[in-house]
């Protein structure tokens, strides 16, 4: 009953690292620089500062490293986008009953053997407050979508607990993942829940504990000898925060730093850190896809042959290749690849610009005298904005800006600073293009109604992020129907035929899918990307380093208990 | 005396005001604020930002805004960081001993030294010491502290490896050598600016002195030069030095924003370019107002050493 927590994904890693050494005594030789050296602690750079550990409090990525180590959820979703079981003993679905045929009754049984780091049992309860918690008005939570839609929570026994929706909601599941439990007995009697001393330093029942913190510089938590779950293999896992992310990488190559978290290795670094000698160092994807978004409310874009013409004028190879140093891949949709709602069989996109202005001639743009093509007085010229700054999108810009030239497209840069970027500007539709990598997964799962259904125009009184303007009735109605459907296999049906729309109709013209570069000490065993969470340090519990005292044990092969694994099956299928 | 008290605590409380309104309104103007890092969380709708805006308070007027803020830091709240829930003197007292080490340190080896320099320089006036001592300093003041920093980094962390490319300490091995051991580089390099100040203040100083009929009349005396040099000469060449010393004060706390990024040095300089960058507002101005009152009493204290010590300037 121990090792379950983590659920089958664990393996993958363990497979491909190879058997597990034996376990060996290591002498504590103190290495200037270096922090693995037998001393069993791992040192995560960041550089951006966590300061937000209250796990339902607003917070933003490298605050996650620390959520996930600290805490655990009822449920979690592993590197391949599939739920597995955490704080509860199955993920609920249709089958086994956790949710009603309707979708509206939800029932979660819960492990029983799980403590609060500071010994007191984990209940029921403590999910009900948490869940009732995130919908305090006076309660400053983070993401309420899909919480506010739950009532009646029950608590039947200690280990089960029962809700109704609202309305049916699948991507609730999703949201679980990221919604960690906190403890009752904490927080119950705070006032303030914004002011509680637990927000400074938490009680969690994962397989870390709170250490101690110093404001600017690091963040110690320690291992968790009580964790049910996987792990912890090593002692000490540390948080640094290196603001500059050239300091970060000499602080990496140096050895004080062990694993280069957010925001990671930058491409340029890439080709020199992959010959460091003990370091592992891969791009591995991220969940953000790079875009030349188009705004459809704008007269120029509003036929298709204009954004077939641009997105056939766009050289995403010679953009990957050339400036972004081959490290992200081209992709033709919103969805990354990793999860498991991707459609690998969209039409791929040639550069081919003399077909571009084949389709605008057939289209009736024709070249004016300035060779910018016109329309029933509409010219082809547009702005381009992105954030003022990034030296790589600038280059972009100036690259695209040669080639939509060519093809009789007038586009002038217009870039703001990040502020004003992505304030109104952005949320109110006021420009013509932008250049931007969004993720549009919220906790991985497929809906996208926020991105991409009609009701979510901010500026024609939606709320939401379709800032493009796109609207198609098709993808309303399947958006709908997505967000109302259970069965993964039937959504997949669903997103995939969405995704084929979008593809069509190119609201926005996808340009590549982001690659993080991961970098770690060749010590460091059992470390597992999973781009379907916002975190490097997602598992560190099943960290261990390579002459480590604790290394999982040799048996961790094989199969998990029946339970999980066919509940994985049922997830899969 | 009182009076002169008096007089410069009405002035100072007046300059707070005027300081503590010119940067809340500046802070404003900045664009984007403490929830523009949530802008482009996919799972934060439009509802969810206004909700947090309503919480922190942050939908009502400004000026709103403002008297709140110097109502409450009049009663003694400081209030608490919109980053980590924390109170604002707790996140400033957190920095202070990091900067309080590197600066203090840094000034010493400067004022040290710098001093030994700038006297040797004023008592072998011209000679190849005084040259090269005045290169140096023209060199330390034109290159920026941060490619110190990095040439340092290269050479010492990644060439040789004899010393850390950064850090305050390693992380879960903390001890008193090796806290020194992280304070060398970043400290020298911080003093090496500071050294070419102080040495050149300190010349001039001394070189003023040096001229002064009351140094021929002990040479006359038949003082010895070393007597003259450390008793006449060096005491009376360091009273306008207190006074660089109370202007540098400040600096003590505020600390070095491109030594501590370079170095990874949780100080208040960083603190500070954190605070501004993420919208920070309470800890900004707490970190605005807490440096205004440092610059004011560096100068008072300054002031005040200089009548003590010099019996010819009378405070009124």
């Amino acid at each position: 009953m121990t090792a379950l927590a983590i659920g089958a994904g664990g393996l993958v890693a363990y497979n491909l690292l190879g058997k597990p050494e034996t376990e060996t005594e290591q002498s504590n030789s103190p290495a200037i620089g270096s922090s693995v050296n037998g001393r069993n602690k791992v040192v995560v750079g960041l550089s951006q500062e966590p300061t937000v550990f209250n796990p339902l409090m607003v917070h933003t990525e490298p605050d996650d490293g620390v959520l996930f180590s600290m805490f655990d959820a009822l449920v979690r979703m592993d590197p391949k986008g599939i739920v597995r079981p955490n704080l509860a003993v199955e993920v609920p679905s249709l089958e086994n009953g956790g949710i009603s045929q309707d979708g509206l009754n939800w029932r979660v049984r819960l492990r029983d053997d799980v403590r609060w780091h500071d010994g007191r049992p984990f209940t029921a309860e403590d999910v009900k407050f948490t869940l009732e918690l995130i919908t305090n008005p006076d309660f400053r939570a983070w993401r309420t979508a899909g919480h506010t839609l739950v009532r009646d929570i029950t608590v039947i026994s200690p280990t089960e607990l029962t809700w109704r929706m609202e309305q049916p909601f699948a991507p609730y599941l999703s949201f679980l993942t990221e919604t960690f439990i906190v403890p009752r007995h904490m927080l119950e009697g705070e006032a303030d829940p914004n002011a509680a001393p637990f927000n400074q330093a938490p009680v969690g029942t994962g397989a870390f504990k709170w250490g101690n913190r110093v404001p600017g510089d690091h963040l110690e938590l320690v291992a968790n000898p009580d964790y049910f779950g996987d792990g912890p293999y090593i002692d000490r896992l540390i948080f640094k925060y290196i603001p500059d992310v050239t300091v970060l990488y000499t602080q990496f190559k140096s050895g004080s730093v062990d694993l280069v978290g957010q925001v990671y290795i930058s491409p340029d670094n890439y080709e020199e850190a992959r010959r460091l000698p003990g370091k592992v160092v891969e791009p591995v994807l991220a969940s953000s896809v790079e875009s030349f978004y188009l705004n459809l409310g704008r007269p120029q874009f509003k036929e298709l042959a204009v954004r077939q013409a641009l997105f056939a004028a766009l050289d995403r190879e010679a953009i990957v290749g050339s400036l972004y140093h081959g490290v992200p891949v081209v992709t033709e949709t919103f969805m990354p690849q990793q999860s498991f709602y991707y459609n690998p069989d969209l039409p791929r996109q040639e550069y081919d610009p003399g077909k571009a202005r084949r389709i605008l001639d057939d289209a009736g743009w024709v070249p004016g005298d300035d060779g910018i093509r016109v329309k029933n007085g509409v010219r082809l010229a547009f702005e381009n904005s992105t954030t003022s700054g990034d030296h790589l999108r600038e280059m972009v810009q100036q690259y695209l800006q040669q080639t939509f030239r060519e093809i009789g497209a007038e586009m002038t840069i217009a870039n703001l600073p990040p502020a004003v970027m992505w304030g109104d500007f952005w949320t109110q539709s006021r420009f013509d293009s932008v250049i931007v990598g969004s993720t549009y997964l919220i906790g991985a799962d497929p809906d996208v109604t926020n991105r991409l259904h009609s009701k979510s125009i901010v500026i024609q009184g939606g709320s939401g992020s379709n800032n493009a303007q796109y609207v198609n009735k098709e993808v309303d109605a399947l958006l709908e129907k997505g967000a109302q459907t259970f069965d993964p296999e039937e959504r997949r049906a669903i997103y995939f035929r969405i995704q084929e729309i979008v593809r069509h109709d190119l609201p926005l013209l996808p340009m590549f899918q982001y690659k993080n570069v991961f970098g770690r000490s060749a010590e460091i065993k059992g470390f597992e990307a999973n781009s379907n969470t916002r975190t490097e340090s997602w598992n560190a519990a099943s960290w261990y380093l390579a002459d480590g005292r604790k290394k999982p044990k040799s048996d961790r092969n094989r199969p998990r208990t029946s339970r999980s694994s066919s509940l994985s099956r049922a997830m899969e299928s | 005396m009182l009076r002169f008290l008096l007089n410069r605590i009405t002035q100072i409380v007046v300059l707070l005001i005027i300081v503590s309104i010119i940067g809340f309104f500046i802070l404003n103007l900045i664009p984007g604020g403490p929830l523009a890092q949530y802008a482009l969380d996919p799972g934060m709708t439009q509802d969810d930002i206004e909700r947090l805006k309503e919480q922190l308070g942050l939908n009502r007027p400004i000026y709103v805004q403002y008297l709140d803020w110097a109502w409450r830091l009049v009663r003694g709240d400081w209030g608490h960081s919109f980053r980590d829930g924390a109170p604002v003197l707790d996140v400033i007292g957190g920095h202070m001993f990091a900067t309080l080490l590197l600066m203090g340190t840094s000034t010493a080896i400067a004022i040290a030294v710098g001093t030994w320099v700038g006297i040797r320089g004023a008592t072998h006036r011209y000679s190849t010491f005084d040259h090269v001592a005045t290169i140096g300093a023209m060199i330390a003041l034109s290159i920026p502290t941060f490619w110190f920093g990095l040439v340092g980094i290269y050479i010492f962390s990644l060439q040789l490896g004899w010393l850390p490319a950064g850090n305050m300490y390693t992380v879960g091995e903390e001890s008193v050598l090796d806290y020194l051991h992280h304070l060398i580089m970043p400290s020298i390099v911080l003093a090496l600016v500071h050294i070419a100040v102080w040495s050149r203040y300190m010349r001039t100083a001394t070189l003023d002195v040096i001229n002064q009929d009351f140094v021929k009349t002990a040479r006359a005396k038949g003082l010895s030069e070393r007597r003259i040099l450390m008793k006449h000469v060096v005491g009376n060449a360091l009273l306008p030095m207190i006074t660089l010393a109370g202007m540098q004060l400040p600096s003590l706390l505020t600390g070095a924003l491109v030594t501590e990024t370079v170095f990874t040095w949780p100080g208040m300089g960083r603190l500070f370019l954190d605070s501004i960058s993420y919208g920070d507002y309470p800890v900004v101005m707490g970190l605005l107002m807490f440096s205004a009152i440092l610059v004011i009493f560096g100068n008072l204290l300054a002031d005040i050493a200089v009548a003590i010590v010099d019996p010819r300037i009378r405070l009124s």
